[in-house]
């Protein structure tokens, strides 16, 4: 038998790991979501964007004239809006990377029989999972960098380690993209969906962008800690200030531990639903 | 010696408790082409996405080009073109885009499925709904969309879950065609469907499933020849009279089958049978004489009938 280019394509990956799982092909599923995006609106993606920077002017500048400048926690004063730039960022990362992973998958598992079409492909369930995380991620990376091209004129990351707030909103938008999608594949009703929205509000007003944890009390402060955006904020605050030590490496593991739960669970729950 | 691309032995698939397919044996060779026949819920749709690893069995062995689609399910995938009995397209790209991300699914090259687009365009006969998005077609074409989609990665077997249904006429005898052709370019078949003429055009061998078990395989002529005489009387008395009348036909031929509204006469000779009914001074308000076809076996294994 002639063999075709898609057998010689899969040939490839004979007797690698998870052969049955992954194609390594997620590139594909981020281009299916490339070409859908052309023809959708670019105005909502502009809003998600928008967002923290309106929080940035009003409460930045506008709460920050009654604030003055403010210590962090480093003996430096530095301007309130510069407190809550980076909580802003990681805010950004996290959104853009929650909108694409949650809403549009639960449409796409739910509403639609894409996945049962990439599925009777080549690909395998994986590949559906790392590429529409991928495509989430890329959204809160953009936004992130988005956030940054405005907030960085202003003086608002005054230490050269800030450099490093765009590949850590990369790790946080893909930790993020990739818990979202896995909570998102076991719910199964608009009802459930809803519940991601509202959890999402507390998050972010208590992790700590507007004013430092220690406001709180003892326990709250450690319920706080278990957030991923709390790890995410202080990543991001300790790299925009220049307050760069060891213990950061814990919130770059958090993220990391996020990133493969979230697709372990996603590629299981992806195999379990549309390949039974 | 003949190749057998697919072998099954002993596949069992249950949903929770219920069984879907149970235990059923059957293989398939190189370039044949093979048909699944069974009224609703008998296990063909389950059997195939099985084959098509996109579903994992629960028990039995499953062998798809020497593999194991529980294991090379990708590598498996990448040798077939699926049409399922669900239309799964892209609602939200065009038809060509959706040829286009198809190809990609499968790895291949930008420029090598931009280059089969039109040719597969033409196959659906879709050209002028190139940049339509697929939610504004029409059932049938999304149907052929379907198809052609499924041929986009050059696969040496097609799985086709009723392929036709939805079809007009003319489209479907173009299917046909097609179908024809690609089995002559050595392509295997394996294809589901409800049609007992698209089953006797089209297929090589058939397997008939009831209930998740195969009650009959063979040739569509071999099928009809154990299974059915060489001819077949129709009569109406009415459908009050049809029940009625039963036992009295019943004496005069090998086997009836008493439909709702008409009853089925098997004999080898059915001219000579309406002529001992009209003998025994009964008239019928109508008769047929015509030869025995596999809807007369498909009756006679599931106990229903197709044209209904
Ligand atoms: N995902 C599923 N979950 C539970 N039961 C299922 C599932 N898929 C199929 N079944 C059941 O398995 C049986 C066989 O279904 P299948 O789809 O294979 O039938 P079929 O022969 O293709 O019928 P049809 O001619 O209607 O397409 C049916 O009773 C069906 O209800
Ligand atoms: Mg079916």
């Amino acid at each position: 038998m002639k063999t075709s280019r898609a057998v010689a394509i899969a040939e490839r990956r004979v007797g690698q790991p998870g052969e049955r799982y992954y194609a390594g092909r997620a590139r594909a599923v981020m281009e299916r979501s490339f070409i859908a995006f052309r023809s959708s609106t670019w105005l909502i993606i502009l809003s998600g964007f928008l967002e923290p920077v309106m929080y940035l002017f009003s409460f930045g500048y506008g709460v920050g004239k009654f604030i003055g400048d403010i210590d962090p926690g480093t003996g430096t004063m530095i301007s309130y809006a510069a407190f809550i730039a980076p909580g802003l960022l990681a805010t950004s990362a996290m959104n853009g990377a929650i909108y694409d992973s949650t809403w549009n998958v639960f449409f796409k598992m739910n509403e639609s029989r894409l996945y049962h079409g990439m599925l009777a492909t080549s690909l395998g369930p994986m590949d559906v999972a790392l590429g529409e995380i991928g495509w989430a991620l890329l959204r809160g990376f953009i936004y992130a960098t988005g956030f940054t091209i405005v907030v960085a004129p202003l003086g608002l990351i005054p230490s050269w380690w800030g450099v490093l707030a765009i590949p850590s909103a990369v790790l946080i938008a893909f930790g993020f993209a990739s818990l979202g999608m896995a909570v998102t594949s076991y719910f199964k009703s608009y009802q459930q969906m809803g519940f991601i929205n509202i959890a999402l509000l507390p998050i972010f007003l208590f992790s700590g962008s507007f004013y430092p944890l220690t406001v709180f009390p003892g326990w709250m402060q450690g319920v706080i800690k278990v957030f991923p955006l709390w790890h995410a904020i202080e990543l991001i605050r300790g790299l925009t200030l220049g307050v760069v030590n060891a213990g950061m490496l814990t919130h770059v593991a958090y993220f990391l531990v996020m990133i493969i739960c979230g697709l372990f669970f996603t590629t299981r729950r992806l195999n379990a639903l549309f390949m039974r | 010696m003949s190749e057998n691309l697919i072998e099954v032995r002993g596949l069992t698939k249950k949903y929770g408790d219920f069984v879907a397919v149970n235990g059923i044996d059957f293989h398939v060779q190189k370039s044949e082409s093979f048909g699944f026949l069974g009224p609703n819920g008998a296990g063909k749709s389950t059997t195939m996405r099985i084959i098509a690893a996109t579903s994992q069995r629960t028990s039995g062995e499953v062998s798809v080009l020497g593999k194991d689609p529980e294991i090379q399910g990708p590598q498996i995938r990448a040798h077939l073109g699926v049409v399922p009995q669900q239309d799964n397209l892209d609602a939200q790209l065009t038809v060509s885009e959706n040829l286009y991300i198809y190809g990609r699914y499968f790895g291949l090259p930008s420029k090598f499925i931009k280059s089969k687009i039109n040719d597969l365009l033409e196959f659906a006969q879709l050209e002028e709904k190139r940049d339509v998005k697929v939610e504004a077609l029409s059932g049938g074409m999304k149907r052929r969309l379907t198809i052609a989609r499924s041929l986009v990665s050059e696969p040496d077997i097609l799985i086709l879950d009723e392929p036709t249904t939805g079809l007009d006429p003319q489209a479907r005898h173009i299917l046909w065609d097609r179908l024809f052709r690609l089995k002559e370019d050595g392509i295997t078949l394996l294809i589901t469907t409800h049609y007992m003429d698209e089953a006797e055009q089209l297929c090589d061998r058939l397997m008939v499933m009831d209930k998740g078990s195969i009650m009959a395989e063979g040739s569509p002529a071999a099928l009809i020849k154990k299974y059915s005489t060489k001819e077949v009387l129709e009569v109406r008395f009415g459908s009050d009279r049809n029940a009625e009348m039963a036992p009295a036909m019943q004496q005069l031929c090998e086997r009836i089958e008493v439909l709702p509204d008409r009853i089925l006469l098997y004999s080898d000779d059915a001219e000579a049978v309406l002529e001992s009914i009209v003998a025994g001074g009964n008239h019928p308000n109508t008769s047929l004489v015509r030869r025995s076809s596999l809807e007369d076996v498909f009756l006679r294994l599931t106990g229903r009938s197709l044209i209904e």
